[in-house]
């Protein structure tokens, strides 16, 4: 079996404007999206530019728009498209090359949320106990592979790319849900602001395109109620 | 630029160890981690089932020694892996205070659970995604430390040497093409292994033994690099890795005709289905499972899945809930990959290369031959596993070891005013400047990456599989230096600068290429069996600690072949006896 398969190329250091490319390229059952990408980079033009590593849907390099919707091209498949298939760069992130994103912004959103542990010294020695439906509160939000899809999702971020975005606000949610943490209160600033929670408009697309089910809708929208109460907090205590 | 005082190479678990450990020695210290890759994506991410540390009141760390040991088949630094089991259980409760989300017991507790090798349960897990979250943990954990200044899709392309001594290390950033002489007083390699040397493997892309390659063109030597881990499950086709804790869980494994074969090899008696025991039958160690694929495969007793020779994983008496609670990434792999439904089918699974035992000799201190370079991870050979790692010990060496080299850098470079040599420095960037420059000159027309690579991979599955002979390990030796000539006149397709995906896996083609030659070498020279290594020849199926309880340093020559040379074992702490598993272990144990 042959597909044609269409993508959007961008050699910025040979032609000023982005350029679609037809490759036609061999598959099974078995060929993910990555794989037609490795086959097209091996055989075809060694040119075209991407990320990839894992091919196992756990390190997030290869996030990309396959007819429109974020994928990750290692766990899509391209027996998933009858049709036409076009494989363009993530959108909302600034393209460098090719289906390659710059991924700095969303680095600096991801550290803005202090996403670690805050938390008095412990005994030095010993485990904190936490109990499996301890874990199970924050659990979900820990799955993050950092992949932008959810970025490339969401069309407040699209609009606004000050906006902290769903993947980041999931990990300062998961963060604020452990048991094991004191740093909410360090937290929720960043969250509280336009460019926090209140940014998005609840489309949910974020938690359909996510791989791993992590749900960043949920995270969002659990994270608007915190922010509400922490604010009227802060009121009460004439801190707004 | 900045003289930085630790410079890490790789950013995945034991270079973000060491640089979180370099900044809490010195919370003022100029720290930089260099990676290929956004740290993130580092391979570390892709382990599974878990971390091994001393944590039950009925275990000890004589037995995990004892284990360690004897599952590496008495090839181990004993003074290290002695070190190692103090150390771990520590280390793995600073993961815990960094937020790591371990699996927990009822009350509250951390769960351990049984893997390969080991006597008794002592494996910390993350469900079955342990490396991805060990990996998160410290990688965000690392953002606290403002002086870890990071160089996210930096590839570091060679060391910067001064008589012996490290001056840092020259980068390639990927972003612009533009090469970076940076200067640091001492730099630790982190880079990971080296799977993608073999054609069917559960490693990542980017897995390509850099580290290894460049310290080796320096002088220091590569250590036990015959001893390649076969991962006794992974999915055919692709290699993608099922995890041993399927098995410590209460998988097994069955041969075509639905027999559990393992009781054929030393591994017996069979243990009732749903009530695994460690060290009997799935249990066992990962050289002798990958082994006893083998000779099944030759007994024409395998499946068949797409073409590929086959065993098959048993999950199912295991039932939904519980899959669902400790293997939950396992079920979506097997349904993604081979759609299967691991609730109510069989899993095909083949072994896979998987592990580097081998790498960067370094002394128990993680240091090098060189002064001011360390070594640690999967790269380095600390001296850990021997002729055969366990599963599970590698997770806790990243954090063991990296915190060693963070710190022992830290310190070195705190108390040491190395003599910084501008002029060869420069050098080294031009000659680089010029070599990226040939290799992009013009289009492709003769030689490609690609068909060296292919070739490359071919011969090492060929040649040094799980089973070896002279004439095997011969043919792919001669080929593997036929390739690196062939090598001389490799043109990259992509002329341009910025993010020249092309010209990067060229450069890593050439660092397999290296690595590789050490490899067959090693396997070559070593003409006996002992773990991970098995020669078929007449005399040398059998352990030989006569001749052979030694580990091979391999040393880059410039222009010629490279050369080998053997040293001694550390055998300070456990005399070299029987390795035995199932019945037969138990019986040489009683002894």
């Amino acid at each position: 079996m042959h597909k044609e398969i269409q993508i959007k190329r961008y050699l910025p250091e040979e032609h000023a404007e982005p350029f679609w490319q037809t490759f036609r390229v061999p598959y099974d059952e078995t060929t993910s999206v990555l794989g037609a990408l490795n086959y097209i980079k091996e055989e075809l033009d060694s040119t075209v530019s991407f990320r990839w590593s894992c091919r196992m849907a756990i390190c997030g390099s290869c996030g990309y728009m396959v007819n429109g919707i974020p994928k990750l091209g290692c766990k899509d498949f391209v027996r998933n498209y009858p049709a036409a298939l076009r494989i363009e760069p993530l959108a909302h992130f600034t393209v460098e090359r090719d289906l390659m994103v710059a991924m700095d912004e969303f680095l600096q959103h991801l550290e803005a949320v202090k996403p670690y542990l805050i938390a008095e010294p412990s005994e030095p020695h010993k485990p904190h106990r936490q109990t499996p439906a301890q874990l199970a509160k924050y659990k979900q939000f820990a799955n993050c592979i950092n992949c932008g899809l959810c970025y490339a999702a969401c069309p407040q971020f699209g609009l606004n790319p000050e906006f902290v975005g769903p993947g980041a606000i999931a990990l300062a949610h998961r963060y604020n849900l452990d048991s094991r943490d004191q740093g909410k209160a360090k937290r929720m600033p960043v969250l509280n602001t336009h460019d926090g929670v209140w940014s998005c408009t609840f489309v949910g697309f974020c938690s359909d395109v996510c791989p791993k089910g992590v749900d960043p809708a949920a995270a969002v929208n659990q994270g608007k109620v915190e922010s509400a109460k922490s604010m009227l907090i802060q009121m009460f205590r004439g801190g707004a | 630029m900045q003289q930085f005082e630790v410079l890490v190479v790789g950013g995945g678990g034991a270079g973000l160890r060491a640089a979180i450990a370099a900044a809490e020695t010195a919370p003022e210290g100029r720290i930089a981690l260099l990676s290929k890759v956004y740290p993130m994506r580092s391979h570390t991410v892709a382990a599974e089932g878990g971390a091994a540390a001393v944590t039950r009141a009925d275990d000890s760390y004589a037995a995990h020694f004892a284990d360690t040991v004897a599952g590496g088949d008495w090839l181990a630094e004993q003074g290290v892996v002695d070190y190692f089991v103090k150390q771990a259980y520590q280390e793995l409760v600073q993961m815990e205070h960094w937020g790591c989300p371990w699996s927990r017991q009822a009350n509250g507790d951390v769960q351990v659970r049984r893997f390969g090798g080991m006597k008794t349960e002592r494996t910390w897990f993350a469900a079955d995604k342990t490396g991805f979250h060990m990996l998160h943990t410290l990688f965000q954990t690392s953002l606290k430390h403002s002086n870890i200044q990071r160089f996210d899709e930096f590839f570091v392309v060679d060391l910067l040497v001064n008589d012996g001594e490290i001056n840092g290390v020259l980068a390639l950033e990927i972003s612009t093409g533009e090469l970076h002489a940076i200067q640091a007083k001492t730099v630790i390699m982190a880079t990971g292994g080296a799977g993608r040397v073999f054609r069917f493997n559960t490693n990542g892309g980017i897995v390509t033994g850099d580290g290894m390659a460049m310290a080796y063109r320096h002088g220091v030597a590569l250590r036990d690099m015959e001893f390649v881990q076969y991962h006794p499950t992974g999915l055919p086709g692709s290699g993608i890795l099922i995890t041993e804790a399927s098995r410590g869980e209460g998988g097994v494994l069955v041969n075509k005709d639905g027999y559990r074969y393992l009781q054929d090899y030393g591994l017996g008696p069979e243990t009732p289905l749903g009530k695994p025991e460690n060290k009997y039958m799935e249990l066992g160690p990962r050289d002798k499972l990958s082994q006893a694929f083998w000779q099944e495969q030759q007994r024409g007793r395998t499946g068949n899945y797409n073409g590929s020779d086959v065993v098959y994983l048993d999950l199912r008496h295991l039932g939904k809930d519980y899959l669902y609670e400790r293997l939950p990434f396992i079920c979506d792999l097997a349904k993604s990959y081979v759609n299967i439904d691991p609730v109510t089918q069989l899993i095909p699974i083949r072994p896979a290369v998987h592990y580097t035992m081998g790498g960067i000799e370094t002394n128990a201190q993680t240091a090098t031959s060189i002064r001011g370079l360390y070594a640690v991870g999967e790269c380095a050979s600390v001296g850990l596993h021997g002729a055969n790692r366990l599963g599970s010990n590698s997770l806790t060496e990243l954090l063991v070891f990296g915190r060693l080299a963070g710190e022992e850098a830290m310190r070195h470079a705190r108390t040491s005013a190395p003599e910084m040599d501008q002029t060869k420095s420069a050098q080294t960037l031009r000659q680089w400047q010029q070599k990226l420059q040939t290799l992009t000159a013009s289009k492709a027309s003769g030689v490609t990456w690609v068909q060296l690579k292919r070739e490359l991979v071919q011969t090492m599955e060929d040649g040094c599989g799980i089973y070896r002979t002279e004439s095997g390990l011969q043919a792919s030796l001669a080929k593997v230096r036929q390739l690196k000539q062939q090598y001389q006149q490799v043109q990259v397709g992509d002329t341009s600068r910025a993010y020249n995906t092309d010209l990067l896996q060229c450069l890593e083609l050439e660092f397999c290429l290296d690595v590789a030659e050490a490899i067959v070498l090693a396997s070559l020279e070593r003409r006996e069996s002992r773990g991970a290594h098995q020669r078929l020849d007449e005399g040398m199926t059998a352990r030989n600690d006569q001749d052979f309880l030694r580990h091979s340093q391999v040393f880059f020559q410039s222009q010629a072949d490279a050369t080998l040379t053997w040293q001694a074992v550390d055998t300070s702490l456990s005399t070299p006896g029987e390795r035995a598993y199932g019945a037969q272990g138990q019986q040489s144990e009683a002894r």
